[in-house]
């Protein structure tokens, strides 16, 4: 049985985003780079479902820049056994990277896609629906559970009306969510052995894919979340400023 | 623009998140000149019609096989109502039906989707879309490049528009969904009988302070239903299994913003703040004088919760109108 685990490399979520000078896009420009969290939660489930089915492999992908194999090294060093990198210099939308990823999977074969839900820059949750839509596979987005038997997968979804349990036959696509699990750390032995895993390279254009943009960004504005506020001395206070002054109680 | 408002809907009450939804559908019809519709999915969908019609025409694609919901027999639905009626533009709102089922539908229409819209304009006919990127940090104006278009609404960002005076008309599809393959045992809910985070009008939310599930519940609970509001929680207390995780808000939970979040025993972490920091008024207490989450408060008291919110809830009992 074969998982695939797509990745996206995003900014390390704890730096300040800015904007470019003319104000259209994220300055990438100095900016270090992370695997996308939910892409590691992703990484730590395939690596502990195989840890309960030895025949199991895990392969990573990620799609992007030549940069790019610095994070495919660190699901490498994490315990997937090989890596694809599908080689493009474009930024790709969801659409885009679902087409490239079918693409892969038309080469690979997997059983099991599994995913983040969403990537934490774009934060848009579509690409795992996307693939599952264009393959006609069926989906599960947002787990929090998920075992796997006889060619089908057992799990749990968080939904805004609470835990809802289900199953659904493989192959699949799958998009996890926090609560899956708390994702290992590579040791440096770990990271020192992965050099000799194999990172296996292809040009987008090679998979015969051309990026088709579906969505474009025109303009870009940083929030300030800060407010005024009043310190207030006791519960007394703060019951009248709610009620007398904010009106809100 | 054609638009096709997906509505979601509990018994025979549109949710309000789908409501608030209906502002951002009908508004962008009105600025194109087009028309808006609503589209109510399910196997007792009737039963919602009539509220559904206070708002713009309905289609109730009523079904055995679309309960309970799963992304794939919705989404067919959708597209293929989407593609046979020529509409321009699907609107439905950003929970987890709205990401589930209408990214599936949009991957079947073409990819053409934004979602957690906060807000649009119409510019020479063209949509241009807000969007919140990197946690809340930014706000992005997006455009699609192509149709028909998906976008799911973010309900803290539109106020829900006043019904109609007269019942708009309603029709009936005839749908024959596929195969279903998820195969759905069930849905376990732990809040209770409380209103959803989502749909309050104060929401009293709770941090790493509470130390159990039953600490919680007496005092962030107990204020929440002292004030006819809703409970929430930060990541951390779902994470150590203290609160269910319907009640969190943040960046990967819910998104509100209540005429009062109530912050107690809340750090501010930035996750946490992407999912409240648009509330109409911030209040908090934490016995951190440097804590975070003050920065974005409109009032502060530092002190213990454990001790200052039984003292709220004595002094608020039976003097708050809404509970």
């Amino acid at each position: 049985m074969k998982i695939l685990v797509p990745t996206k490399r995003v900014p390390d979520p704890d730096q300040r985003v800015k904007p470019t000078a003319d104000g259209r896009a994220i300055d990438t420009d100095g900016v270090s780079f992370v695997p996308n969290p939910f892409d590691l939660i992703a990484i730590e489930e395939a690596l502990r479902l195989r840890e309960n089915d030895g025949s199991i492999e895990v392969v990573t992908v990620g799609i992007g820049v030549d940069d790019y194999e610095k994070e495919l090294r660190t699901t490498l060093a994490m315990g997937a056994d090989r890596a694809l990198l599908v080689e493009t210099d474009e930024l790709l939308d969801p659409w885009n990277v679902a087409s490239a990823l079918q693409a892969v999977i038309e080469r690979e074969q997997p059983d099991l896609v599994l995913m983040g839900k969403q990537a934490v820059d774009d934060d848009s949750n579509q690409a795992g629906q996307f693939l599952a839509a264009k393959l006609d596979w069926p989906q599960a987005t947002f787990i929090s559970k998920i075992a796997i038997a006889d060619g089908a997968a057992t799990i749990d979804r968080e939904t805004d009306a609470g835990i809802e349990s289900a199953s659904l036959k493989l192959p699949a696509v799958i998009t996890v969510d926090l609560r899956l699990n708390e994702p290992r750390y590579a040791s440096m032995l770990q990271i020192m052995k992965a050099k000799k895993k194999p990172v296996e390279r292809i040009a987008l254009a090679d998979l015969g894919v051309t990026a088709q943009p579906r969505i474009e960004m025109v303009g870009v504005e940083v929030l300030s979340s800060k407010r005024d506020c009043q310190m207030l001395s006791s519960v007394d206070e703060l019951i009248q400023k709610l009620r007398d002054e904010a009106q809100v109680l | 623009m054609k638009v096709l408002l997906i509505a979601e809907y509990e018994n025979d009450a549109l949710r309000s998140a789908s409501i608030a939804a209906a502002a951002m559908a009908k508004s962008v019809a009105q600025a194109t000149d087009g028309t808006c519709e609503l589209l109510l999915l399910g196997a007792d969908a009737s039963a919602a019609t009539a509220h559904a019609a206070q708002y713009a025409p309905v289609h109730v694609a009523e079904h055995a096989d679309l309960s309970p919901a799963t992304a794939d027999r919705h989404a067919a639905v959708i597209a293929d109502l989407v593609q046979s009626q020529g509409y321009d533009l699907v609107v439905g709102a950003a929970t987890t039906y709205g990401k589930d089922t209408l990214g599936r539908a949009s991957g079947l229409l073409g990819g053409y989707m934004a979602s957690d819209v906060v807000g649009h304009e119409v510019v020479d006919g063209e949509l241009l879309l807000k969007r919140p990127m990197f946690a809340g940090s930014v706000n992005a104006t997006v455009k699609l490049l192509g149709g028909p278009k998906v976008v799911t609404v973010r309900s803290s960002a539109y106020d829900a528009p006043a019904p109609n005076d007269a019942a708009s008309p309603i029709s009936a599809l005839d749908v024959t969904p596929g195969t279903a393959r998820l195969d759905v045992q069930g849905v376990a809910s732990k809040s209770g009988g409380r209103p959803d985070v989502t749909e309050a009008s104060i929401v009293v939310s709770g941090g790493r302070a509470w130390k159990t599930s039953e600490d919680f519940e007496n005092n962030v609970g107990k204020l929440a239903d002292t004030v006819g509001g809703a409970a929430g929680s930060s990541r951390v207390l779902v994470d150590a299994g203290i609160t269910p995780n319907e009640l969190q808000v943040g960046q990967t939970g819910k998104i509100v913003a209540p005429d009062l979040y109530l912050a107690l025993g809340i750090s501010g972490a930035v996750q946490h703040l992407a999912g409240m920091k648009n509330s109409k008024v911030i209040a908090a207490i934490n016995s951190d004088k440097d804590a975070p989450i003050f920065l974005v408060s409109d009032y502060g008291l530092v002190g213990d919760v454990y001790e200052l919110t039984p003292q709220i809830i004595e002094k608020l009992a039976g003097t708050c109108a809404s509970a």
